[in-house]
């Protein structure tokens, strides 16, 4: 023991791992009453490494060379030793990453975890879903199958519909007058360095955003306004032990629902490994019906919304621009939202109608995506669009005249 | 805690929704793939008939006959026709070049087609060839309109041609609709007995397209236990300190 | 919060159980990925045993076939150069091959199945050159009464005709007797023994 104390002091005098430790973990005051929607913080950061470590072991493996890729891939699940386990965790991590990301999100939306003074909390949080769609798109070319070609394609050419630039600009992502060899190699080096780096970094600083305001909690109470004689926090727990098992008993849970897929329905019902991604891409032959990957239809569904030129303005390029748009909004949540509480448990009628609202349209939105466009279809996706955007851009008013409850000083458990 | 279920529920109700769609007319090839008996079967009607022109290029022979259950040296005496060794894949002679030739495009590599089509699908599609003197190999498919490919089982199963049923669309024209294909001359296996045939084919097909099925449902199952007996002891430990926080 | 009344031993179980299971549960996570490193159904069939024809082979000719990727030597000795292994092996590290550098069939002192014919692995046991095969019995500049054998050009290492290594060099084992068999008077089959398959 008295060995491993004196190395500690060594270290501690050359680098500040206690100090860390404290900062962090052991002396970290979190609020007491965090409930189930705290869980997907931690649990994101676990998805991460899961993802890191699976995708580290495939490069080894797959070949990012058009005539390989695909074979590589049937290689790993075939030849490799345990090498589809490996590409099955990688293949439902990404799933499951979006479904982490998309309940933290959530979370955020019901307690205004996004509200002042954890506004760059939420930036870098944005960031981080930015990233990590970057991630994906750059990804799931990979499997080159026809899905990761025509989404590809798709995709890219979404970038044309930029005026004046946009021609040049979709030729210059692709480095090539289609979706080709090209392509896979540079989206290769994204998806397994640039974009892992930004991720990781930007997990970092959101991750030091937060222990430097602390986190907020159900009720929206700031736990650092009352405090003991010692200052600490009298509605505040350390982090380490108490968030650290509970959140390992969370990670487990999810590592049950996790192990499931992966090992009972790999393919997710068609949604997380899409059918004809069993089929190479074949550049002269595009499958009956093109739809992203479950987490991006949303977006989609509301680029094929717009179907009318308004002015000089394509249809084209307003779907890419209210597509783009319904990204980059969530950025301005912070400085939209007037009312004078944070959490949903105080607030009043409207903010929880216009909540459902947004996430039923958010779900429609999702499921129209994976669907061939149809009469009623587009008019029930323009519907959605109009619900989605109404929530942001009305918020000022309607955060600010909505009735609301008393917020207590204390946390209430 | 019930509010958080039922909006966990709201939150994945449209991928249940979603994944009952799809199927409609298609019959159920009922496989099962367990029964090495069956995939013994399905795997030589494969080499027998689908590989004069279909390659199977990521499956390994010797990994068939260890999945299968059948000796090395059999494989070798009565599934490779190649000349291939027992570690080669399953691939053909025939040129895709050529092939495109024969047949306007080169016939798919079959290994994940099942993991493509769907077992259902395949099992319709190779019991639904009819006659079609319109088409360059004199037979049409009922789920896989101006097919292909020839019917290569057509001695097995007889001659088919479809029955057709006048329907009116919205716009008061009349179309003729295929409702079904019926047997006009028998092969030399009955109805019943071709069913089978095409059952252990798909059988194979479907196990092909993912030989690791098996362990890894044999896997999952020893993990899930696991997991649950770690998330006791983890639940314990979390319920053993939170006795702190009043 | 308070420290009042806590179960510290069963605190302290409960913390063990948990590392321990999750221990275990890490180590057999850890598994997959360790093994995923092991060669793979493709190399296991491209390192499958390779059959070689000596129909063709001539006295004092060798042939070279490739198995798992190395360099396997056939040779076909004559009757001098086998008169000649006995008289070296004074000058030898290992003469009688007591080193498991070879199956037990080839442990004799020609060390090979049929005495004229010496199958070996074409790696120095040095550090993984090719030697050359030199088997005229005439002075070399390394070896003033060389009666034939393998000279290794990396690191000056030397084998007799037989693969058995001279003293004073820095190789420290015979050359590796590949497991192999004959299918037929004229066929080899090499990667397999006598016993499998």
């Amino acid at each position: 023991m008295g060995m491993l104390v004196n190395l500690r002091d060594w270290i501690d005098a050359r680098f500040p791992l206690t100090k860390m430790w404290d900062e962090h973990l052991a002396k970290y005051y979190a609020p007491k009453n965090f409930n189930f929607w705290y869980f997907f913080g931690s649990l994101a950061l676990m998805v991460l490494v899961i993802q890191i470590i699976s995708g580290i072991f495939l490069t080894m493996n797959y070949k990012p060379d058009a005539t390989q890729a695909f074979g590589s891939v049937e290689y790993i699940m075939r030849d490799v030793d345990w090498g589809w386990l490996i590409r099955y965790i990688h293949s439902t991590g990404a799933s499951a990453f979006f479904i982490v990301v998309y309940l933290h999100m959530f979370r955020g939306l019901l307690y205004g975890s996004y509200r002042g003074p954890r506004e760059l909390i939420w930036l870098f949080g944005m960031m981080i879903f930015l990233a990590l769609m970057a991630e994906a798109f750059f990804g799931y070319l990979l499997p080159w199958g026809q899905m990761s070609y025509w989404g590809a394609q798709v995709i890219t050419s979404l970038f044309g519909a930029i005026p004046v630039i946009g021609d040049d600009l979709a030729l210059w992502i692709r480095g090539d007058y289609v979706i080709s060899d090209v392509t896979l190699n540079r989206f290769f080096a994204l998806h397994v360095i640039a974009v892992p780096l930004a991720l990781i970094a930007l997990v970092i600083v959101h991750i030091l955003a937060l222990h430097e305001v602390g986190s907020n909690n159900p009720d929206g109470v700031e736990i650092k306004k009352t405090k003991d004689e010692n200052g600490i926090p009298l509605d505040g727990i350390p982090f380490h032990p108490y968030y650290t098992v509970k959140d390992i008993v969370g990670v487990v849970v999810f590592l049950m629902f996790f192990s499931t897929v992966i090992f009972f329905v790999p393919e997710g019902g068609g949604y997380f490994l899409e059918q004809p991604n069993f089929e190479p891409a074949n550049p002269l032959k595009t499958p009956e019906h093109i739809a992203p990957v479950w987490y991006f239809t949303p977006y989609y569904a509301m680029l094929r919304a717009v179907t009318f030129d308004i002015g000089p303005l394509t249809a084209k390029f307003l779907g890419v621009i209210v597509m783009g748009g319904s990204v980059v909004i969530f950025f301005f949540l912070p400085w939209l939202d007037k009312s004078p509480v944070k959490s949903i448990r105080y607030r009043g009628p409207i903010y929880k109608t216009m909540l459902t609202l947004f996430v039923i349209a958010f779900l429609t939105l999702g499921w129209l995506g994976t669907k061939p466009p149809t009469e009623l279809r587009t008019l029930m996706a323009q519907i959605g669009t109009v619900v989605y955007f109404a929530f942001f851009l009305a918020m000022p008013f309607y955060s600010r005249m909505d009735k609301t409850k008393p917020v207590p000083d204390r946390v209430t458990g | 805690m019930k509010k958080q279920l039922l909006a966990i529920l709201l939150l994945i109700s449209p991928a249940l929704v979603l994944a009952n769609e799809g199927g409609a007319n298609l019959d159920k090839a009922q496989i099962d793939p367990a029964n090495q008996e069956s995939l013994q079967r399905g795997a030589r009607t494969f080499v027998n008939y689908c590989m004069g022109c279909h390659s199977a290029k990521y499956e390994r022979y010797n990994r068939l006959a260890r999945d299968l259950g059948i000796s090395e040296t059999d494989v070798i005496d009565n599934l490779i026709f190649t000349g291939a060794k027992i570690g080669d894949t399953m691939k053909i002679g025939m040129q895709s070049k050529d092939a495109k030739k024969y047949f306007g495009a080169a016939p798919p590599d079959l290994t994940l087609i099942a993991r493509r089509r769907g077992a259902d699908w395949l099992y319709t599609y190779l019991r639904t060839f009819y006659l079609d003197d319109s088409r360059p190999f004199g037979v049409n498919n009922k789920v896989f309109d101006k097919v292909g490919m020839p019917d290569v089982l057509w001695e097995l199963q007889g001659w088919q041609k479809p029955v057709y049923e006048t329907v009116t669309d919205v716009n008061g024209n009349k179309h003729q609709k295929l409702v079904e294909v019926k047997l006009v001359r028998q092969g030399t296996q009955s109805p019943a007995e071709f069913d089978r045939t095409v059952r252990d084919l798909v059988n194979f097909l479907t196990y092909m397209a993912e030989p690791v099925k098996l362990q890894r449902q044999a896997l999952g199952v020893k993990v899930l236990l696991f997991l649950f007996v770690l998330f006791i002891i983890t639940y314990l430990l979390k319920k053993e300190y939170w006795k702190d926080v009043h | 919060m308070s420290g009042d009344g806590v179960d510290t031993s069963k605190r302290r179980f409960l913390t063990a159980a948990a590392t321990v299971v999750g221990g275990v549960g890490a180590v057999y996570t850890a598994v997959p990925f360790l093994a995923s490193w092991m060669p793979s159904e493709r190399a296991k069939a491209a390192g499958a045993p390779v059959e070689a024809d000596i129909s063709k082979l001539e006295v004092g000719q060798m042939i070279r076939v490739q198995w798992r990727g190395k360099p396997v030597w056939i040779l076909k000795r004559s009757e001098e150069m086998l008169k000649a292994l006995p008289t070296l092996d004074d000058r030898l590290r290992d003469p009688n091959s007591e080193e498991p550098q070879q199956p037990p069939y080839a442990q004799n002192p020609v060390r090979s199945i049929k005495p004229e014919i010496l199958v070996l692995v074409g790696i120095c046991t040095h550090l993984g050159c090719a030697p050359d095969f030199v088997p005229q019995p005439e002075p070399q500049p390394y070896d003033p009464n060389w009666k034939g054998g393998y000279f290794c050009p990396c690191h000056g290492s030397r084998y007799d005709l037989a693969g058995r290594v001279f003293k004073g060099v820095p190789a420290p084992l015979n050359l590796v007797v590949p497991p192999h068999k004959y299918t037929s008077n004229t066929q080899i089959l090499v990667g397999v023994d006598t016993g499998a398959a």
